[in-house]
């Protein structure tokens, strides 16, 4: 075994495209290599769970922790993970904010089943569904079990920094490992515990290239009513609701640059304190009505409010979850 | 005495698919059970969204291949709203899909599947991955697929606005419109791609085919099932990916049905099984028999090999000729051996490539013209494409403002959850005989499913081409009698 600090990542419930995105630094890679031990990496090289276990305490200088907590072994994994690891970061959209599975916190578990294994194609006159413990004629077979609702990283165990992004953009990824190496060297020093890291501090409008004219709006329209949008206005001023306000910067406004809206995916921006709720003030700020039919008109333009204003932060927001199914949480 | 043995892809804690096989009393194989441990929940979550973001949630599905699911969902929401997206939006999609293709067929071949043939089955383990293949092959390929991974990747991000979980497929068409300097470029780049699937094609020729064992090994009955076969075709009946019509021919490689995206109920049914989160489709005409293939089973696969059997040729000159090639020397079709998926893969690279360039050369692919707008009142549509692992196929239902009332989702990987869990259980029993366990069982079972390179939650997208098991035996009382490891310090 080398000298060398140890690296770990891991994938909880998650796409796999934190992986690809970290794959994605190309070169780069071989830093993290020549500078790290890589203890435990599923996609990359061999598990080792049980080296892990062995570990001593707080002995993997930095894991990158990726995916939400969907059951009871996404949960154990992160425990373990954390109490080996000196610095555990909340990697991606999923481990920092629930993402796009989190949307699953506004059903009850048995919902999901009742959808799922119930579909126009299923056969399933008998009603079965996946058990976390069935006996077939030769023993026992066991499955996780799942969590009531999507749960972040964070609202499991303690965790040192936040990385956003669905994925991170792997130019970012490169920056936050090219810190770590000079921190290794003593070259730069650690930003404060709880820190966001791998991305900007203001929003993704402050970053993108579209022209504002702080012009109002009278009615919100759905991009497939308008594309191809102007490509030199702002998106939100043409009509399209576009996350941008609320969003934190670090991406370079990608989505926008290619004439689509800004969806939400780097999380709220510095300081806010619920993503919904800073999202609402910004729609609220362009619209352009006084009488309150006027208003119901304009905001009947956006179809989905839930998903359009917590599409990635609704398992980290204030709200959490919708009440039928924290009610089956037992809260 | 009963055993089980459990076989961890990676630990029994990963939550990515685990292989729990049971011994009868005479130490024979009883039984094999392949679990996914994982259920996230879209078809219930996309309820209540807007139809036009389904290209966005449903690309978190996963983020080794979001394009496909980009793709199909764009594809069911114009059906949704009854609109033809100019032709310049659909190559332009088209064109991202290719190149997204040969990237990840290039990963596939020289990371995952390609090491097991270039350096052989019985190579040291250690020689068994990217590496060794860079060795025997030549240090310059190591820089050539770095290459091609990058070249795909730019083009994914030039027309779907980033590399990973694209942006811009909307219904009616696309949001990018492509500058000449930006054709240019990508035409440049597919030139090049045409030369790296031919020349890995080559490779595999002179390594792979010119070795009597290899061949041995892909032709050979332990990784052999006759099952009906899946795969999009033109109105050619030759091989898509991104448009067509589905086609399934039966194990004498006659067609069985050929239907179109909306079809599809009439064809296709899906089983539950208590002891697993994921679900099992079979062809509804023929009906679900159990975990056994033949005529009379509804079993079906669907990868790169399914999608050759089931078409009747290649659209473009050069991989036409390498399909004719591998028909001929694997003795005519359908192939029912499952290691020839790894060949077949790279007559597809090379198609990708090929049609890649044509995307990029057709005058109309510069127009602005990339967008009709939906006038119809949304309802219902359905939309297929081929991802790399199989038939992708995503149904929607809308209200009459376009917002989800209904979701049905029928994952490449999905298709070949039957099949997989066949060809795990026959290397399971060909290899564990009155109780002793084989060695090679571990690679056997490996090799079993990596051929279908199997995206349960992406688990073997394994960097190194190493997939890590472990089998535990134990007792009846649960004492671990032996433990057999591979590539697990």
């Amino acid at each position: 075994m080398s000298n060398k600090p140890k690296f770990a990542m891991y994938w909880a419930a998650s796409c796999g495209g934190c992986e690809i995105a970290v794959l994605n630094i190309h070169e780069k890679i071989l830093d993290v290599d020549a500078n790290f031990d890589v203890v435990f990496w599923p996609v990359a090289m061999d598990a080792k769970y049980h080296d892990v276990e062995a570990m001593e305490d707080g002995s993997i200088l930095l894991t990158l922790f990726n995916g939400g907590m969907r059951n009871d072994e996404n949960e154990a994994i992160a425990r373990l993970l954390r109490r080996k690891s000196k610095i555990l970061v909340a990697f991606g959209s999923c481990a920092t904010e629930g993402c796009i599975p989190g949307l699953a916190n506004l059903s009850p578990v048995e919902e999901l089943f009742d959808i799922a294994y119930h579909t126009v194609s299923t056969n399933n006159p008998h009603n079965i569904h996946p058990q976390t413990s069935f006996e077939v004629p030769e023993g026992t077979l066991t499955l996780p079990t799942m969590n009531p609702i999507v749960k972040t990283l964070a609202q499991v165990v303690d965790v040192d920094y936040y990385m956003p992004g669905c994925p991170p953009e792997s130019h970012q990824i490169a920056a936050v490992i090219d810190l770590v190496i000079q921190v290794l060297q003593g070259k730069a020093q650690l930003p404060p515990k709880g820190s966001y890291i791998g991305a900007g501090n203001s929003t993704v409008c402050d970053e993108c290239k579209r022209d504002r004219n702080v012009k109002t709006i009278t009615a919100f329209k759905r991009i497939q009513e308008v594309a191809p949008v102007d490509p030199k206005l702002c998106i939100l001023e043409q009509g399209v609701p576009c996350n941008g306000p609320a969003t934190r910067s670090g991406c370079n406004a990608r989505c926008p640059t290619v004439g689509a809206q800004c969806i939400g995916c780097y999380g709220p921006a510095e300081g806010v304190i619920d993503y919904g709720a800073r999202l609402i003030t910004a729609f609220a700020s362009v619209v352009d009505a006084r009488e309150p039919a006027e208003i119901e008109a304009i905001l009947d333009g956006i179809p989905d409010p839930t998903g359009q204003f917590y599409r990635f932060n609704l398992a980290d927001s204030l709200l959490r979850a919708s009440t039928k199914a924290w009610k089956k949480n037992g809260h | 005495m009963t055993q089980r043995i459990s076989i961890d892809p990676i630990t029994r804690l990963e939550g990515h698919g685990k292989i729990d096989i049971f011994l009868d009393d005479k130490g024979d194989v009883a039984n094999s059970y392949f679990q996914i441990p994982e259920l996230r929940g879209f078809e219930r979550f996309c309820v209540g969204r807007p139809v036009e973001e389904m290209p966005l949630l449903t690309n978190r599905i996963c983020g080794v291949c979001p394009e496909a699911h980009h793709m199909a969902a764009a594809k069911a929401a114009d059906a949704v709203y009854h609109v033809d997206p100019p032709r310049t939006a659909k190559m332009l999609r088209e064109l991202l899909y290719m190149a997204f293709y040969a990237t990840d067929h290039t990963t596939h071949f020289y990371a995952l599947g390609g090491p097991d043939f270039i350096m052989g089955p019985d190579a040291p383990v250690a020689e068994r991955n990217i590496l060794g293949v860079i060795h025997k092959v030549g240090l310059e390929i190591g820089g050539k697929v770095i290459q091609m991974r990058k070249y795909g990747h730019t083009v994914v991000e030039m027309i779907g606005g980033r590399k990973v979980h694209p942006c811009t497929s909307i219904p009616g068409g696309i949001t990018k419109i492509l500058s000449e300097d930006e054709r240019k470029q990508i035409e440049e780049m597919g030139r090049w791609a045409i030369d790296f699937a031919l020349f890995t094609i080559q490779a595999f020729k002179d390594i792979v085919l010119a070795n009597k064992t290899y061949l041995d090994l892909i032709v050979g009955d332990v990784y052999t099932h006759r099952t009906y076969y899946m795969g999009l075709v033109d109105a050619n009946n030759k091989v898509n990916f991104y448009d067509g019509k589905v086609r399934v021919v039966d194990p004498d490689g006659k067609e069985f049905c050929k239907y179109e995206a909306k079809d599809y109920l009439n064809h296709i049914e899906e089983r539950v099984e208590p002891w697993t989160y994921l679900k099992f489709p079979y062809l509804k005409n023929v009906g679900w028999k159990g975990f056994t293939d033949g005529k009379d089973s509804g079993v079906y696969m669907a990868t790169p090999l399914s999608r050759l059997n089931a078409s009747d040729g290649m659209a473009t000159p050069k991989a036409q000729a390498a399909y004719e090639e591998f028909y001929a020397t694997l003795g005519g079709k359908p192939v029912h051996q499952r290691l020839a998926i790894h060949w077949a893969r790279l007559v597809e690279l090379l198609y990708a490539a090929e049609h890649w360039v044509e995307l990029a050369t057709d005058p109309e692919i510069t127009s602005p013209n990339v967008h009709k707008v939906p006038t119809e009142i949304p309802t219902e549509g359905v939309g297929i494409v081929e991802a790399p692992r199989g038939t992708l196929t995503h149904h929607y239902t809308t209200d009459e403002r376009g917002v989800l009332t209904k979701v049905n989702l029928i994952v490449g990987t999905t298709n070949n959850y039957a099949p997989i869990q066949m060809s795990t259980n026959k290397a399971a029993r060909s290899l564990i005989k009155g109780g002793n366990v084989n060695e090679g069982l571990l690679n056997m079972v490996e090799m079993a499913f990596r051929a279908y390179d199997p995206c349960f939650g992406c688990a073997t997208h394994s960097l190194p081409g190493q997939m890590p098991l472990e089998i535990t035996i134990r007792n009846p009382d649960g004492e671990i009698v032996d433990v057999l490891k591979q590539f697990v310090e």
